[in-house]
């Protein structure tokens, strides 16, 4: 990122256009519909937040480079070039007022998969440099480190040996051959370490082999999200180095949405190669063991409870169907929210958008969707399956002080685990 | 120029340029967009892209749920447009005629009343896509030079066509020639334009709905 410049952002521009993107550009007919499926839009009735007028900038490379006719208007004047001060606006479209959620993608008329674009354009941003701070340093603390919140492994394994020690199990590290390598999120190793205790408890009544890897345990990938091909490729290689070296069936990306996209969907395309292994969403799995009678719980919750969809579980992943499976094993009181499950509305600070501080405001404007969702259903708790999430909504609730408790569904199933003491 | 000279040029000449710019534009239009290419999705799939990318073509003439309240207006303002533009286009007794000449192959066409019904239903729905388009904040905000005159230029055969066909102006070889020459404005406009989707929305979709029928995502 040290050498970003306006010509490198425009050649990263022109490098990410392909045939969808050309489709997408030439297809749209600015009916604005995508406005009214973005958060940012519908809670502050701000134009500039429709998705498609974000992708403002990689549209005049496209029109430019690769039309005949946008190459004519520009060379006799008829339109102006791409500048840099256009990007220095455009990073507060390109990042602070989008979270990659893909509610745009859902309900355009010509099909565009608008969010893809989004996501293509970071690319553009970041070589040009005009990525947020805060996601410049999450992502180089990301390579440095290896976590984007400072997380090390002895972080870590202090943990683990607090959860040892509470419960008398083991946390296997570096287990050859195992079944399921487990990666976590550094909010989960720091916030929420109930769900490495709750796998621990689940994989030893389901009876299969786990491990962590002391040289990739982090899932997250800040690369991704802010949009930068090289990290998230480093970021994701050292989860595949470390998988096929320990010969693991399945990996297993935690409780987060982005993390997910980034090893199962991004992955292989940016490793140019597919895996020796698979790789599940944790709440995929659970699932499956439920299916197979390996998942065996008892008692229900009576409190009610609602389910927040994770967007890149949902809309770019298509895992749906699987966590209400799992919710109505302990739930006697589950509640859907208005537009759940593929139609979710995002938290508000996913694709990185919890890292930029100077968004915090629009977040907090912008989540005002989720309160009018559970305003709605009145729920006792929320349970959800993303850190991430989690983190930003109780931020958002606590700021129109909303006294609703939010759950990890894996430790929420873990609760209700039948175990023999 | 006499009216009939006019209206022979408009046939002839005319319509041949007019149709040679419309087919030349499209295929360099399309063939801009296909060269370029795309990657293979490396990615272990869940499901058909293939079935994905042909699902997604044929649902998204349905409006999402979700958003069906807040896009009401564009959305009824725009299928009463097209629905109404396809009827006139394809199914009006001399429009039929013409494609079989070309073609070598017509079918039933719906009576004049029918026609005349769509026409103007055409035409209110590109008033109402004009309203639209001028208070909704987005939209205005979205719409450039190229999509005013490419609601243009859709209108003007509507209204010149129902104009011919009523004999509001005489003489009747003049004003079918004007109209003639409004579709010959439409088809040179058209590469250049926003007009485009006509086509090119069946590719979008399909690279969309490939996408996510490979993720196993129903959208």
């Amino acid at each position: 990122m040290s050498s970003a410049s306006f010509e490198r952002g425009y050649h990263a521009f022109k490098e990410q256009i392909d045939s969808s993107v050309a489709a997408y550009f030439q297809s749209c007919v600015s009916c604005g519909m995508c406005a009214e499926a973005c958060l940012f839009y519908t809670e502050t009735n701000n134009p500039e937040y429709t998705p498609i007028y974000k992708l403002e900038p990689l549209r005049k490379v496209w029109e430019q480079e690769y039309t005949l006719w946008g190459w004519l208007k520009s060379s006799i004047g008829l339109s102006r070039k791409l500048n840099d001060d256009d990007l220095k606006q455009w990073q507060h479209y390109i990042y602070d007022s989008c979270t990659l959620c893909g509610r745009c993608s859902m309900v355009c008329p010509v099909g565009n998969d608008i969010v893809s674009m989004i996501r293509k354009a970071r690319e553009g941003m970041v070589a040009a440099g005009h990525a947020p701070e805060g996601q410049i340093g999450a992502s180089k603390r990301a390579v440095t480190i290896g976590s984007p919140m400072g997380v090390k492994l002895p972080a870590l394994q202090a943990q683990v040996r607090h959860i040892e020690k509470d419960t008398g199990l083991t946390i296997p590290f570096d287990t050859e051959g195992a079944d399921y390598m487990v990666l976590l999120s550094s909010m989960e190793i720091m916030n929420f370490p109930e769900y490495l205790e709750a796998i621990a408890r689940i994989m030893k009544q389901a009876g299969k082999t786990w491990t962590l890897s002391s040289q990739a345990f982090e899932a997250t990938n800040s690369g991704i999200q802010i949009g930068s091909t090289d990290i998230a490729r480093e970021l994701v290689s050292r989860v595949v180095n470390a998988a096929e070296s320990l010969k693991v069936k399945t990996v297993i990306s935690p409780e987060c949405g982005h993390a997910y996209t980034a090893i199962r969907w991004e992955g292989p395309n940016l490793m140019g190669r597919s895996f020796d292994f698979k790789v599940k969403h944790i709440v995929e799995v659970l699932d499956e063991l439920r299916a197979q009678g390996l998942l065996k719980t008892e008692g229900f919750e009576e409190q009610r409870l609602t389910f927040h969809d994770p967007c890149q579980l949902v809309r770019r992943g298509g895992v749906v169907q699987q966590p209400r499976n799992l919710m109505n094993m302990i739930s006697e009181d589950f509640v859907e929210m208005p537009d759940a499950g593929m139609m979710n509305w995002c938290c508000g600070g996913g694709g990185g958008a919890a890292a930029i501080e100077e968004a915090e405001e629009l977040r907090t404007q912008a989540f005002m969707c989720k309160k009018n969702q559970l305003d709605e259903v009145k729920a006792d708790a929320l349970v959800t399956a993303c850190a991430n999430c989690r983190i930003v909504m109780e931020e958002g609730l606590e700021a129109y002080d909303m006294d609703i408790p939010i759950l990890g569904l894996t430790e929420l199933l873990a609760e209700h685990l039948v175990e023999e003491n | 120029m006499n009216y009939a000279e006019f209206l022979i040029w408009v046939r002839g000449d005319a319509f041949h340029w007019s149709l040679a710019i419309f087919i030349f534009g499209v295929t360099l239009r399309l063939l801009e967009i296909i060269l370029i290419g795309r990657k293979a999705n490396l990615a272990e799939k869940r499901g058909s892209g293939v079935a994905g990318g042909i699902r997604t073509i044929f649902t998204r003439f349905m409006p999402n749920q979700a958003v069906l309240p807040r896009v009401m207006h564009t959305l009824v303002a725009g299928y009463v447009f097209h629905i109404g533009f396809f009827i006139v286009l394809l199914f009006f007794a001399p429009h039929v005629a013409l494609f079989e000449a070309a073609f070598g192959f017509g079918w039933p066409a719906l009576p004049n009343g029918v026609i005349d019904f769509a026409t103007i239903m055409a035409i209110l729905g590109l008033i109402a896509v004009l309203i639209n388009r001028l208070r909704n904040p987005v939209q205005r905000m979205l719409t450039g030079f190229g999509d005013w005159v490419a609601w243009f230029v859709t209108l003007l055969p509507l209204v010149t066509g129902f104009m011919a066909f009523h004999h509001l102006v005489e003489p009747y070889p003049l004003m079918l020639a004007l109209h003639i020459l409004s579709v010959e404005l439409l088809l040179i406009v058209f590469p250049f334009t926003k007009l485009m989707h006509t086509f090119t929305l069946f590719l979008a979709r399909y690279y969309t709905g490939e996408n996510a029928g490979h993720r196993g995502v129903e959208i």
